[in-house]
């Protein structure tokens, strides 16, 4: 590969910046207004993000319009000491133009639809400042043109994710899982610091060109060992794993869905959570240097891949299951990623897709819980399509793009992903292969599962007013629910106001059609910034490989239906078997973490406690008391002797000192 | 020496400690002219140091605005002020923390019906003097000036936490002090010791810093007697800062002390500590320095986890932040002795953004504390439904105190940790677990007093309900910004603080690594 070099901002782009200031001036206003800005804050917060995108079009137009596909913009210094110089500086290219097209497009969406299903929160001008931030930061995050100005970003919507997880403040779980994601976060961007270390240890700079230009360079001539590159990609995808809920920092995510559900979807599932994605496509070059940090990258993509279907499996919630789903997705985009060469390009495209798609499904969500009264238990849905039409239309695209069923979006970007996991070389080809289509068919179970008891079979929920009697004759409805009279079970469904509806409706073209208008053309757009897919001469075709995974699918989805097109207990039964126990456990990885990291820090913490107050105090002041011949004479110093010490002192350096100044004068 | 055209060292000395005496005569019944007075006078100090900072030339000589009177020459001890950028960005963040810490302490001398005899005017004069004695120990280029400014420094503290302060005020106090008179005292002998020295090796008796240094950088101070120096001056600094194992009066005094002292306490005494540290220790006995770099950074790296894990396990409000100091100080130690110039950058950087960012911590606390008159957080709980504004304020001043990007604290800890890796990758990893730490101790924290469902026992609690005053907006508000503008363009105070660095960096007579890149390509 060639030395990277990044053409200087011309034109229009020079304004790039307004990107991340517009949002973030935005945010600042609603927060420093107050109340003051109740009434008109959101529109506010909405236009915001509709000026973003509106820059972002235009910018998008005018690189495309560029020979050399970047544009980069130095802003100002940021740090300059020694040999260490870090900029403000910001880059657009193809894969961030995607990025900001992504950010602004699908978050002015959610904006628009949080306007609604915020509207009777009394917070919601807090809510839109929180959401504006995030977007600046989550620019930033995709236009810095170096890794400290990537590592600010990605503390800054960790930040905004934690105030928003958190939104609910006065919910002790809303407070405990806002927490929980930052500090599980911050596992991960320590190790995202320690690369930047690494970075300018090694390479003297963190410059995204400098670096990468350095370890081609480094190929060339052998001048850094294999061991330091590999380093450094572990310890980027160490970071990426925390931001993006992958193995073993996944169980932040799913806790995550304690906030609003806008929340869960423009940042749990379309844009921040995939962060990861893009930390490693941005530095293919330094994957693409070292095999062994690639084959961990898609290893940690199949497993966790796998681990999010199996719990997907065993959830009633259903945001906690989309939850399971997008870490699920987000294993196969680093599959891809990991897979490098012309995979990379896939992965960027299922995560566009993904999007689309996440998002119509997390908002279709949103829409179902606001008819149900915040129910969030698919155990209490079914037969909802008559309510709520639009959104199970919505609803219904999504799942079948999310499935990958001919011809939805899903289909055109996860369909290349399990070829290309195939086509990897030697028997880990069949493994990855294996993983990724057997993935394929859980996703169709679960989302099936999903829909079904969602918007199909018979109501397991009861009317308002004449609930009571329709009841009577099923089994399956007797649970008790309809005592619950204090307003939480006995539902009154009803499809949304159009100002929720119609984000739902665009992003459900999203789901039909941007799979198959991207499968080529991002793929080729991103071309300058990830190289070219090399020719593949693989053990399946791709044909093979449509077949099989259009079948497991199907299979799966067969499954699900006969097993609950009649609906389902009210209440979750005992489970049977390990496996189902274990997912539903979310497979004891919160259990782990409280076993191995929790429970010995608090013991640790508890400890010194006592040996601060004990040991290490107790030494010191027992060396003291020896000194002065027992502590009593101690306790007695207390009581006045040190006072009137310590006024001698004062007193003897202002004579002492005047004394001298006389002297002097005299 | 050159001297300028206006004395603004000695002035910015002398002006809080003529102010203190003025306020200290001012009756105890008008106390609300002694507050008036305080603040008027620090105001004007903090513009004297505005001006003193436009004055400084960050591309000028080493020390600058340097003044000298003649004090007792047959010792020759005089009466010398000169700053370089590491003393002058100190100075300036006594100068500005002052009067936000009169203004936020207002009314914390006020009788309130508990506290038995508590005089207004003495408080506020207290408050000067101190800032007279940390401005001094800043500006001083004499060796024994300083040691004098660093112990009387001792004396408005003392009376402050044992006067002012809360249940175990009188135990913190004296522990406080007999902490710092021991260190004090190992220093006295060292600077008696390096005095004689440099009578031999010079054939004049001085003070002098920059003579000092002159005659170590020229080996005048052989290896054995400067290992032997270095602890004297090392033990004060290191009891002071402090770093572990010498740090269990910190929580004790910063829980007792009332909160705006422990602002300072913390904000800026301590730091002469570290500064002391940068300022003699390193070029004064630079073989020395290097010789107990290692157990240095131990002992830093020590306190930064153990600092963070104990913070994480406080009951109580201002002890809790007392604990993220030592943690934090552990990482301006490393930094310290890291001896690359973006650590050593760093560390004084540190030391700045942790007295704005502490020190905006310890006054929210402040605020806290007296409105609920407990500093137990179990007596919190839920209260930013009833605080908005305080509850955002708190969280801005923990994301700062937990180095998030954005905020100034991200620079200076970056930095340290950088400049670390390049030069010894284990300690830097191990650090970088206080990152994780920080996070814990923090958010903990705001969980357990602002957020959940609200602590019954806070209805009856009148003051609870009032959020933050004007004058409170006031006391956070300049805090913030310069967090914030700090963390965005840091640029100002590393240029002023670089140089210095370099300097003393050459004094010891280090260098930065080179890439390691760059390093195998010449092989």
């Amino acid at each position: 590969m060639d030395s990277i070099t990044y053409a200087d901002a011309t034109g229009a782009l020079s304004s790039m910046w307004l990107l991340v200031a517009i949002p973030a001036v935005s945010a600042a206003v609603l927060l420093l207004l107050g109340k003051r800005a109740d009434k008109w804050g959101h529109w506010l917060g909405v236009a915001a993000v509709l000026a973003a995108f509106g820059l972002a079009v235009t910018y998008f137009f005018q690189l495309k319009g560029l020979d050399n596909r970047s544009a980069a913009l130095n802003l100002f210094e940021f740090i300059h000491i020694g040999g260490l110089e870090v900029n403000v500086g910001l880059l657009f290219d193809p894969l961030t133009a995607v990025f900001v097209l992504l950010i602004t497009g699908v978050g002015f969406l959610i904006h628009v639809y949080a306007v609604g299903y915020m509207s009777h929160d009394p917070g919601r001008r807090r809510f839109f400042a929180y959401f504006n931030l995030f977007v600046a930061a989550m620019l930033l995050l995709v236009l810095g043109d170096n890794y400290v100005m990537l590592y600010a970003g990605w503390e800054g919507v960790g930040l905004a994710s934690y105030l928003l997880i958190s939104f609910w403040y006065e919910r002790p779980a809303a407070a405990t899982a806002g927490k929980k994601a930052f500090l599980i976060n911050r596992v991960g961007d320590v190790g995202f610091a320690l690369a930047i270390f690494l970075m300018f240890a090694t390479f003297g700079t963190t410059d995204y060109a400098k670096v990468f230009n350095g370890v081609l360079e480094s190929e060339a001539g052998q001048t850094v060992s294999a061991g330091v590159l590999l380093a450094l990609g572990l310890l980027l995808l160490l970071g990426a794993c925390g931001k993006s809920g992958q193995f073993p920092l996944q169980t932040w995510l799913p806790d995550a869905m304690e906030g609003p559900t806008p929340v869960s979807a423009l940042i749990h599932a379309a844009t921040m959570v995939t962060a990861g994605v893009y930390m490693i496509a941005r530095s293919a070059t330094i994957f693409n240097a070292n095999e062994t940090a690639q084959t961990v990258v898609v290893s940690i993509g199949a497993l966790t891949l796998l681990i999010g279907c199996i719990i997907g499996c065993a959830k009633d919630g259903i945001k906690r299951v989309l939850a399971y789903s997008t870490v699920s997705q987000i294993g196969y985009m680093f599959l891809a990623v990991g897979l490098g060469g012309g995979a990379y390009a896939l992965g960027i495209i299922h995560l566009l897709a993904h999007g689309f798609f996440k998002a119509g499904l997390f908002l279709g969500a949103g829409s179902v819980m606001h008819g149900m009264k915040d129910q969030e238990d698919i155990r209490r849905y079914g037969g909802l399509w008559k309510h709520m039409k639009i959104t199970w239309a919505t609803f219904g695209l999504g799942w079948l793009a999310i499935i990958g069923m001919f011809p939805f979006s899903g289909f055109f970007t996860k369909d290349p992903i399990i070829l290309s996991a195939f086509n990897r070389e030697g028997w880990t080809g069949w493994l990855y292969g294996g993983a990724a289509l057997l993935g394929a068919g859980l996703t169709a179970f679960y989302m099936t599962r999903l829909f079904v008891l969602t918007f199909h079979g018979k109501p397991r929920w009861e009317m308002e007013k004449h609930g009571d009697h329709h009841a009577d004759g099923d089994e399956a409805h007797h649970a008790g629910i309809k005592q619950t009279a204090d307003g939480r079970d006995i539902q009154h469904p009803h499809e949304s106001p159009l100002i929720m509806t119609i984000p739902l409706i665009v992003l459900a073209l999203g789901s039909v059609f941007a799979g198959y208008l991207m499968s080529t053309s991002v793929v080729d757009w991103l071309t300058p910034v990830l190289g070219d897919a090399p020719e593949e001469h693989g053990r399946l075709s791709h044909g093979t490989v449509t077949v099989l995974t259009l079948g497991v699918v199907v299979i799966g989805a067969a499954i699900a239906f006969l097993l609950f097109r009649n609906g389902t207990e009210l209440v979750e039964r005992p489970a049977r078997t390990h496996i189902v126990r274990a997912a539903r456990n979310n497979l004891y990885a919160d259990r782990f973490n409280e076993l191995v990291f929790e429970l010995p820090g608090r013991l640790l913490t508890r400890a010194l406690v006592w040996v601060d107050n004990r040991g290490v105090d107790g030494i010191v002041n027992g060396l003291a008391a020896a000194f002065g011949g027992g502590s009593g004479r101690l306790r007695r110093l207390q009581t006045g002797y040190v006072r009137t010490y310590a006024l001698s002192i004062l007193s003897g350096a202002v004579l002492v000192v005047a004394a001298l100044l006389a002297v002097r004068l005299g | 020496m050159s001297s300028t055209s206006f004395p603004f060292l000695p002035v910015l000395v002398a002006l809080p400690l003529v102010g203190a005496i003025a306020t200290a005569f001012i009756p105890k019944t008008k106390p609300q002219l002694a507050k008036v007075v305080a603040l008027a006078i620090s105001v004007v100090v903090l513009g004297i140091t505005v001006a003193a900072v436009i004055a400084f030339d960050t591309n000028g000589d080493r020390l600058q605005l340097a003044e000298s009177y003649k004090w007792i020459p047959q010792w020759g001890l005089r009466f010398s002020f000169a700053v370089d950028g590491i003393a002058l960005v100190m100075v300036a963040l006594s100068a500005l923390l002052v009067p936000i810490v009169i203004l936020a302490s207002w009314k914390d001398a006020d009788d309130d019906g508990s506290g038995g005899r508590r005089n207004v005017p003495t408080f506020f004069a207290l408050m000067l003097a101190l800032e007279a004695t940390m401005i001094g120990v800043f500006a001083a280029s004499d060796v024994l000036l300083f040691y004098i400014f660093f112990e009387v420094m001792l004396v408005p503290m003392y009376f402050l936490i044992g006067s002012y302060g809360g249940p175990r005020r009188q135990y913190a106090a004296v522990k406080f002090f007999l902490y710092s008179l021991v260190g004090g005292m190992l220093m006295l002998a060292a600077v008696i010791g390096l005095w004689v020295t440099a009578k031999n090796g010079l054939g004049h008796a001085t003070f002098d810093w920059q003579e000092i240094v002159n005659l170590a950088k020229n080996g005048g101070i052989p290896g054995d007697l400067q290992k032997w120096l270095f602890l004297g001056f090392f033990a004060a600094f290191a009891i002071k800062a402090p770093f572990f194992p010498f740090h269990t009066w910190l929580p004790d005094a910063g829980g007792a002390a009332p909160a705006g002292a422990a602002a300072l306490l913390v904000g800026v005494l301590d730091k002469v500590g570290t500064y002391g540290i940068l300022r003699y220790c390193l070029p004064i006995f630079p073989e020395a320095s290097k010789y107990f770099a290692t157990l240095a950074i131990v002992l830093s790296l020590v306190g930064v986890l153990y600092g963070a894990l104990l913070a994480v396990g406080q009951t109580d409000l201002k002890r809790l932040v007392a604990y993220t100091s030592i943690s934090h100080f552990g990482f301006i130690g490393i930094g310290i002795f890291a001896f690359s110039s973006q650590a050593v950058t760093g560390s004084v950087l540190y030391m700045v953004n942790h007295g704005l960012a502490t020190g905006l911590l310890f006054i929210v606390v402040g605020f806290l504390v007296r409105r609920r008159g407990s500093q137990s957080i179990s007596d919190f709980g839920g209260a930013g439904k009833l605080m908005p504004l305080m509850a955002g304020v708190f969280l801005i001043a923990g994301l700062a105190s937990l180095a998030l990007p954005g905020t100034s604290p991200f620079v200076s800890e970056f930095l340290v940790l950088i400049g670390t890796f390049s030069v010894n990758k284990t300690v830097a990893i191990l650090a970088a677990l206080g990152m994780v730490l920080a996070a814990a101790y923090i958010l903990w924290m705001f969980q357990r007093t602002m957020q959940g469902t609200l602590n019954p026992a806070l209805k009856d609690v009148a003051p609870m309900k009032k959020d933050l005053s004007v004058r409170e907006k006031v006391v956070v508000a300049p805090l913030i910004v310069l967090i914030i503008a700090l963390g965005v363009y840091p640029k100002p105070v590393l240029d002023m603080i670089e140089p210095a660095v370099k300097a003393t960096i050459q004094d010891v007579g280090k260098s930065d690594p080179v890439p390691t890149a760059a390093d195998g390509a010449q092989k």
